[in-house]
Formats: C-alpha cells, structure tokens, sequence
C-alpha cells in the first residue's frame, strides 16, 4: 500500500472592523433592511468614483506586520472583471499585481509539540460583494447591497500544511492575531473570517506537488477537518484506481460530509485584471509605516509569557484566558482592580466558564464589568461573604452585571461575623445531633462535616465555614 | 443685436446690472433651441420647464445678493453624460435612454452654486466614443457652419450648440480630444484642463485615467471664468487634485512677450490639410508678432499616441461599460432565458457598434496573454509620451499646433472607416495621455467655409500660459458668428 502525503494551502478572508465601507462612508453594520446601508459608489450607479478608507490599509498593514510580511510601499489596486448581478460595477476591487503584504509566516504548533512556519504568501485588500435573495413564491431575484463594499482582506498561505490539525493551529493563530489587533472578530460561523482549502495528495517522497482542488463553503474549524479528510480520501481512491485529480473549485456540504464540483478549470473565467484607474497607488511611507508598527498591541505569544511570569497563574489557565482576547481583557482590568490574578483567573477560569457554557454563549458575549468581579473578590478575601454566596452573587453579575456589594447589603448576605451568636447556634446544632457528636467523638473526624453543614443551614448560609469548624472542634 | 449673440461673460454682467432678467436670458435660449434643433439637434434633452423655474429661482438669489459670481443667471448647456439629479442622462446610448440620477456631477453642482440655469443636456457620441457625434443612438448633430458637415465630437452637442447660439456655454468632457477637436470643427473655444482639476465624480466615465470635464464658449474669456468656477478639490474623486492656482481668469493678458512658443515639426507632416496648415502657422506668426519667441522643435513619438489611446482608453471602458447589464437601471431586454442570455441581449441591443468594438477591443487587450504585449506596452508608451512633454516643457512655455489635421468631414464619411476617423485624433490625443492641459480657439476658415482651430498645449497645471497665449491670439481677430447663429 502506497503512502500518501497530503498537501494544503489555505485562503483566508477576513471581513475588517472598521465602521464604514472600503470605498464609500456607508456604515458596515451587520444586517439592517436590504440596501439600507447603500449609496451610488457601493451599487455602483454610473459616475460615482470610490475613496479608499485609510483604515482599511492599517489593518492590512497591521495584520501584515503580526505575520512577518513585507510591507509593499508602493501598493495598488486591481480590477476583477465578472459579470454576476452581486457585484453591482461587475468587477470587483481588489488588489493582483501589487497586494499590500509580501512573503510572511506564522509560527504553529505541531501535534508532537514541535515547531512549523507556515508561510504566507501575500494579503490583500478586497471590497465584498452583495447578496443575492432567490424569491422562492416568484421567477425573480432580489439583490442586498449592504454587505457590497464591506473591506475584506485575503490571507494567501504557502502550500505549507500537512494535516488538518496544522490546517486547524494556522487559523486559530491567524484567527487570534487578527483578534488581538482588532482588525475583526473573525467569527467563522458569521462569515467575517472565511477559509477556502486547497489540498492536493502525492505519494510521500515526491518532490511535485499533485493536482490540487479548492474547497469551499466551510463555516467552521470542524467542517474544515471534516472536509479535509474527506478530499484527501477522494484523491487517494481516484489515484488508486487509476483516475485522475481534475483541478477544480468544490463546494462542501457538512451535513452530508460530502463535497460536489462547482467549476473546472477549463470553466475559469479571464477576470482581465489592469490597476483601477480611478484609485491612485497608495504610498505607504517610512513614518507612516513605523506609527503603525509602534502602536501594534501585545500579541497573543507575548501576552501568554507575561502572565506567566507577571501573574505567576499556571501555564493551561493562561492559555486558556489568552486564547481569547476578549477573556484576557477582563482578565487584565480586574486584576489591574483588584491586585488578585489568581483569583480572577479562578473566577474565569471556574465560574466563568461554566456559566458560558451552559448559556451557551461566546467570551465576547460576556457582559459583566471587571469592576463587579473585582468587587466581589475583595468581598470574598474580606470574608464578608463566603464562598457558597459569592457563587450565589456571582450568577447575578453574570447575568445582570448587579454590583455586588449593593446586592449582599440588600440581601442581607453578610458572613454573621459575631462570635457569640454563631456559638449559641453551634451549641444547639450539637444537642440536636448526638449521634453525630457520639460518631466525631469516636474517632470518626468527618462527622463534623454534617454539622458544620447543619450550623451552615441554621445560619441561613451566611457564616464563615472556617470559623464554624473552629468554634465545633472547640465545643467538642 | 440678439442676446444669444452675447457671450456668458457679457450676459452675466448684464444680468447684474439688471438690463437683462434671468427669466429673460433663459426664454432667448430656450426659443432659440426650438427653433434651430430641427436643423442641429445639438440636445438629447431640453427641459424648458425646469430651467424656466430655476431661472425665477436665480434671479432671487441674485437680486438677494446670494450669488455674485460673473456667470450667474447664464443658462448653459451640459453634455449628456454628466449625471444631473432627477433630469434624464443618457449619455446619447439606447441602454441608459431611460435613466435619471439621483446625484448631480460634482462640476455641475460647481456651477448651480455660481448661479448657472440648466437648459438640457447635449448630443454626444455614445459614452463619448467617437470624432463625430453621428454615434449617438439620438440622432447625429449637425455642424452650424454647414449642416451637412459633422460638429466633430464627442461634444459634438455641446460645441453646435455653442456655435448655433442655442445657449451661452456648455460643459464638454475630453478624453482623446472630445472637447478641442468639435471646438474646432464648430469654431468656438473649449479647454481640456489638467488631469485633476475638474472633479470626475458624477461624470459616467469612458476612460478614467484619461476623461476630464472642461468648458465650451465663444471666446477665452468665457472658458478661463468658467474652468475657474467648476475646478475644485473634490474629496469624492480620488485622482482630484488639490490646487491653489485656479485663478485662471488672472491669465486673461493681452501679453505674451518673451513667452517661449514650440512648433513640433511632427504635427506639420503628411495628413495634415494645407489650408488647416497655413492658418495654424499664421497664428503662430501673430503670436510671434506680439513678441513671443516662437521655434520649431521635434516633439518624437506622435505616431504612438494613437494607438496607445485606443488600447488604455477601451481597456478601462470595458471595464467601465460592463456596470450596464440590465440588472439595476437602464435599458432591459423584454424576452431572455435566465440571467447571462439576459446579459448578452441587454448588451446586444442597448448599445452601438461603436460601443461594442471598442468593448471588445479593451477586453481582447486585458485578455491574459495579451495583457502584457499590449496594456503594459501601451503604459510604457504613454510615460514615454509624457516624458517627451517634459523635455519639451523645459524648453517651452506652449506648445502650439493644429487641433485636429482637416475641418469637419462631412456626414456619414467617417463612421465607414474607423480606423482614418481615429487617426483624425492625432494632435489631441496625446495631450489626455500625458494628461496636460490644451485649448482650441478659432484661428480661420477654409474655403468651404468651415472653421479651423488652433491647439495650444501647456505643462500640467499651466493651463493660466495657454489661456494667456490664447487670448493674446484672440485680440488679434474678430468672433466670426455660424451661419445657424
């Protein structure tokens, strides 16, 4: 049996953040009424000229920089010509002949824990198309121009991976970089970061690559490795049984776990491609360039030593609150609050998580302040609420980001701090509990457990376990 | 005298000094295009109720003393492809016959904010394409010095209409010569300004790299106030340049001592009509007369120009055309099968053969493997042009030659041979590709009877030395009226 080597390059598209189009101010606000956010430059009406939205070229730059690209100074844009009714000039821009970012990599982890540059062969920078509404009751077709004129980059990787798993760590560092940068959520399911798979298999020892196909329409990191598998597997069956690997575009179906052809090679249209000439060449001098460069933020790789070292918390819980920008913000502000990481980290890492699971919901989700967790924090090492409410207290910021000192002043959820009265409660639960006292005495040391559960019931939840073991093991 | 017979300039100023109304102004237009439309057909569209409103509308802003500017109250002429908002711009083609707006182009809104009464829109050559107006789907226009000559084109419309006195000045746009070769043709005065210095937006574009918006008038005076008043840094057109030097009507200078005036030897060789010839040369001696240092020089690479206009011009079109799909606005055809056979017979049907070659030559040039021997070729060629310029330009402070090789051929000779009506484009063209500024002013007529012009070139942003050698060449001849004025 013959051993085959599988080869993939990845297309990455990334919708942008900024708050208006590439090349007109309409807002990039997600939904809204069909062609709500429109004018005449993103419907392409006759006379209108697009203006490049400068931002757009920071995030490019941004992300290049984050990926060890060459910046090129002197960059331009494209036309790709099309007829399809989404594209409202029937070419989009884009950029072919000089894109903003040049032979770059990125740095993954492989499965045995070792290390693997995947390169990057170039971004760039792109204006999204409409959308197409089938009218399922007439013969016609609506178009949406809301999404036409969203800023999108494309991240172009080397033919680089192995396997799906290097496939899944390429984009779920590319996926945090862009994240750390702010340069867009990159939320797969939404479609604002999109990957297209090439893959191609060759026995293993062939220098050549073999011939590869495009795989599109996978909306997540699963549907990714699902559909790599897949194609691999079709490729061997075809080359075993003496076929040949047509070069073509696929589409993935997940639920079917099964991929059809779209378009052949031979079907590849001449997009006639020539610099658009109502775009001047974007120069991106020296200065410009290094102001870029200084206000890059900390990325996720830095970031993760820091908080080792920094805030001493173990090596998975950092990188579990660095895998995600959104976590490793709260993170950041309430320790800067309350002077606490492990506890924060506790509280993220335990609390946190559990109730983001069972809602169901995304770090960015989130909606609690740092300055409530830190509150609560403090009001735990304070021992003004033991931990059973602070659990309690914590739902209510999770939930409704209350304040939690108000909320324990209100409810009366203060630890009874009074010796006396918690003693005279104790002395009850011990003459209401014999046998249990008659167990402890005997040498059987857990039996306490009931009753500081039983003084705990009595004091309505609101007394220190600690303390109430002391005074126990003092009566008895 | 008739009023048409005023130019803007002089009408503005009687305008303010209130022996003439707006209202007033506006009806003499408006009459005089009924009744010489029959005979030109300068107009795709003339909208007699609008302008007459607006005319009522201006003469408040002026008597107010909201608008003071040396053109307010003048009713113009504006070229069809110019989007004008909820007014009907067709750009002369069959696909866009029904296509009305919703914004008006940045120079027009230029010159509604000084004051201009808008009285329609004028005949061109579909999407500007063409030396003759005869490819427009509304009808050919007529040339006023003998209606069965051709005005020259694409502002075919604009120039008659200039020329017929059917209004006071018109807006024209030039990609390849489309302003200066009908001013020729028609004997009135048009300049092609500097690539940057009329904003493009709201222009429906032919060529993008090449097209600029400029003026149509009876004299130098007109076109310098006018070019002053639509110039403008416009943040919605991104190749707009930013400029502190648009005070052309300062160039207005009976003065051209010591100016150094270059004749390139090129523009003198074989297809050029010897009477056409003569006059440009005897203008130059005029010229010289009043002191300017006037030499003969070889300018190389003209025979290039032709062909790398017609390969960059089309490229961009294709791409620039192919928005007209039937799909959002426009001509639609009425039977088709699913959505590219109703591309192609949209396409098919809305636009002229002109068109259509032109879109398939651009296509075929940006076709991959043809890319490289002919878009590219033809990028080189135009820097090279632009090079030749500069080394003239050291030297010269104008460039003075012909503004088309013959006067206006007649009718329908053209069309049949496309390849000798592009060559007509010669002295013009290369001006668009090193994007500098030109002017043709009046400087004869031929024994048929048909004007000739005058072409003068200037270095980018220098349009204030060709006004200057322009009008000085003016004061020496009198404004010869159409027989149709």
């Amino acid at each position: 049996m013959k051993q085959y080597e599988t080869v993939i390059g990845l297309e990455v598209h990334v919708e942008l953040a900024t708050k208006t189009k590439i090349f007109c101010s309409c807002s990039t606000e997600f939904g809204g009424a069909p062609n709500a956010h429109t004018c005449p430059v993103c419907t392409g009406m006759p006379g209108s000229l697009p203006v490049l939205n400068k931002k757009v070229v920071e995030y490019a730059i941004a992300v290049g920089l984050a990926t060890n690209c060459t910046i090129t100074q002197n960059c331009k844009f494209d036309r790709k010509n099309y007829f399809y009714p989404d594209n409202p000039q029937n070419y989009q821009i884009s950029q072919l002949y000089l894109p903003i970012c040049r032979n770059g990599g990125i740095e993954i982890e492989t499965e045995d824990g070792g290390k693997k540059t995947i390169g990057i062969h170039e971004i760039h920078m792109e204006e999204d198309a409409g959308k197409l509404v089938h009218d399922e009751w007439g013969e016609s077709s609506l178009v949406d121009f809301n999404r036409s004129g969203v800023p999108l980059i494309e991240i172009v990787s080397e033919p680089d991976m192995r396997s799906a798993e290097e496939v899944i760590a390429y984009l779920d560092k590319l996926r945090l970089i862009v994240q750390y940068l702010g340069a867009s959520d990159c939320k797969l399911q939404e479609g604002s970061m999109r990957a297209d798979v090439n893959l191609s298999v060759r026995e293993v020892g062939a220098t050549e690559f073999g011939t590869r196909t495009e795989m599109k329409n996978l909306n997540s990191f699963k549907a990714i490795a699902r559909a790599i598998e897949a194609e691999r597997e079709r490729q061997i069956d075809l080359i075993e049984s003496g076929e040949k690997v047509i070069q073509e575009t696929r589409r993935w179906d997940d639920n079917k776990e099964y991929s059809y052809a779209m378009r052949s090679k031979e079907d590849a249209q001449d997009y006639r491609y020539f610099p658009d000439p109502d775009l001047v060449p974007i120069i991106i001098s020296d200065e410009w360039l290094d102001e870029i460069r200084a206000a890059q933020p900390e990325l996720r790789d830095e970031k993760l030593e820091r908080y080792k070292t920094e805030y001493n918390i173990p090596e998975y819980d950092a990188e579990i609150l660095t895998g995600n920008k959104h976590l490793a913000d709260i993170f950041e502000a309430t320790t800067a609050i309350c002077n606490n990481p492990k506890k924060v980290s506790n509280w993220l890492m335990v609390e946190t998580m559990r109730l983001m699971k069972e809602a169901a919901i995304e770090p960015e989700q989130l909606k609690f302040s740092p300055e409530n967790l830190a509150k609560l924090i403090n009001l735990t090492e304070e021992k003004v609420i033991n931990s059973s409410v602070a659990k309690e207290v914590f739902e209510k910021i999770f939930a409704d980001d209350i304040d939690p000192e108000k909320y324990v002043e209100e409810n009366g959820l203060k630890t009874v701090a009074d010796d006396g009265a918690l003693k005279s409660v104790i002395e009850k639960v011990i003459e209401e509990n014999p046998q249990s006292v008659e167990d402890y005495r005997s040498g059987k040391k857990k039996a306490i457990g009931f009753l500081v559960g039983q003084t705990m019931k009595a004091m309505q939840g609101k007394a220190d376990p600690g303390m109430i073991n002391q005074i126990l093991q003092e009566l008895l | 005298m008739s009023l048409m017979k005023l130019t803007a300039v002089e009408l503005g100023k009687k305008i303010k000094n209130k022996e003439i109304t707006v209202v007033e102004a506006t009806k003499a237009a408006l009459d005089a295009i009924e009744e010489k439309e029959a005979k030109v057909n300068s107009f795709v569209t003339v909208d007699r109720e609008g302008a007459l409103k607006r005319a009522e509308e201006v003469q408040k802003l002026i008597d107010a003393g909201e608008i003071d500017s040396p053109i307010a109250g003048v009713p113009v002429a504006i070229k069809d492809n110019m989007c004008t908002k909820g007014m009907l711009t067709t750009c002369s083609s069959k696909i866009l016959g029904n296509f009305v707006p919703t914004f008006t182009s940045e120079a027009v809104l230029n010159l509604e904010k000084a004051g201009a009464v808008i009285l329609g829109k004028t005949n061109m050559d579909e999407f500007a394409m063409g030396s003759t107006t005869e490819t427009s789907a509304y009808g050919e226009t007529k040339n006023p010095w003998n209606t069965e000559h051709v005005p020259g084109g694409s502002s075919g419309g604009s120039c008659a209409a200039v020329a017929a006195e059917e209004c006071f000045y018109a807006l024209g746009s030039d990609t390849g010569g489309s302003i200066r070769q009908p001013s020729s043709f028609c004997g009135v005065t048009g300049i092609k300004p500097t690539y940057g210095t009329v904003s493009r937006y709201g222009l429906i574009a032919y060529g993008s790299s090449l097209d600029q918006i400029g003026p149509v008038a009876k004299d130098v005076t007109d076109c310098a106030t006018i070019l002053e008043i639509i110039s403008s840094h416009d943040k919605k057109d991104s190749t707009s340049v930013d400029r502190d030097d648009t005070d052309f009507t300062s160039a207005l200078v009976d003065d051209v001592k010591g100016m150094k005036i270059g004749i390139p030897r090129d523009y003198f060789g074989d297809g050029l009509d010897s009477e056409v010839k003569e006059a440009v040369l005897a203008a130059a001696k005029e010229l010289e007369k009043k002191g300017a240092i006037v030499e003969e020089f070889d300018l190389s690479l003209v025979e290039y120009a032709i062909p790398a206009y017609y390969v960059i011009a089309c490229a961009e079109a294709s791409s620039n055309l192919s928005r007209f799909d039937g799909v959002k606005y426009g001509y639609r055809t009425e039977d088709y099968e699913g959505l590219h056979n109703m591309y192609k017979k949209s396409r098919s049907e809305g636009f002229g053969p002109e068109v259509k070659r032109r879109i398939m030559l651009g296509s075929f040039v940006l076709s991959s493997g043809y890319y490289d021997a002919y878009y590219l070729k033809a990028l080189r060629t135009k820097a090279l042009i632009k090079k030749a310029f500069d080394k003239a330009f050291e030297k010269y402070d104008v460039i003075l030659g012909p503004a088309a090789p013959t006067t206006a051929p007649k009718l329908g000779e053209s069309l049949s041979d496309p390849l000798k009506m592009y060559l007509g484009d010669i002295y013009t063209i290369s001006v668009n590709l090193a994007g500098l500024p030109g002017i043709s002013v009046p400087c004869g007529i031929d024994s048929k009877g048909l004007p000739i012009g005058l072409q003068l070139i200037g270095d980018c942003f220098k349009e204030k030395n060709i006004i200057r050698a322009a009008y000085a060449y003016e004061q020496t001849r009198e404004f010869m009226h159409s027989p149709l004025a």
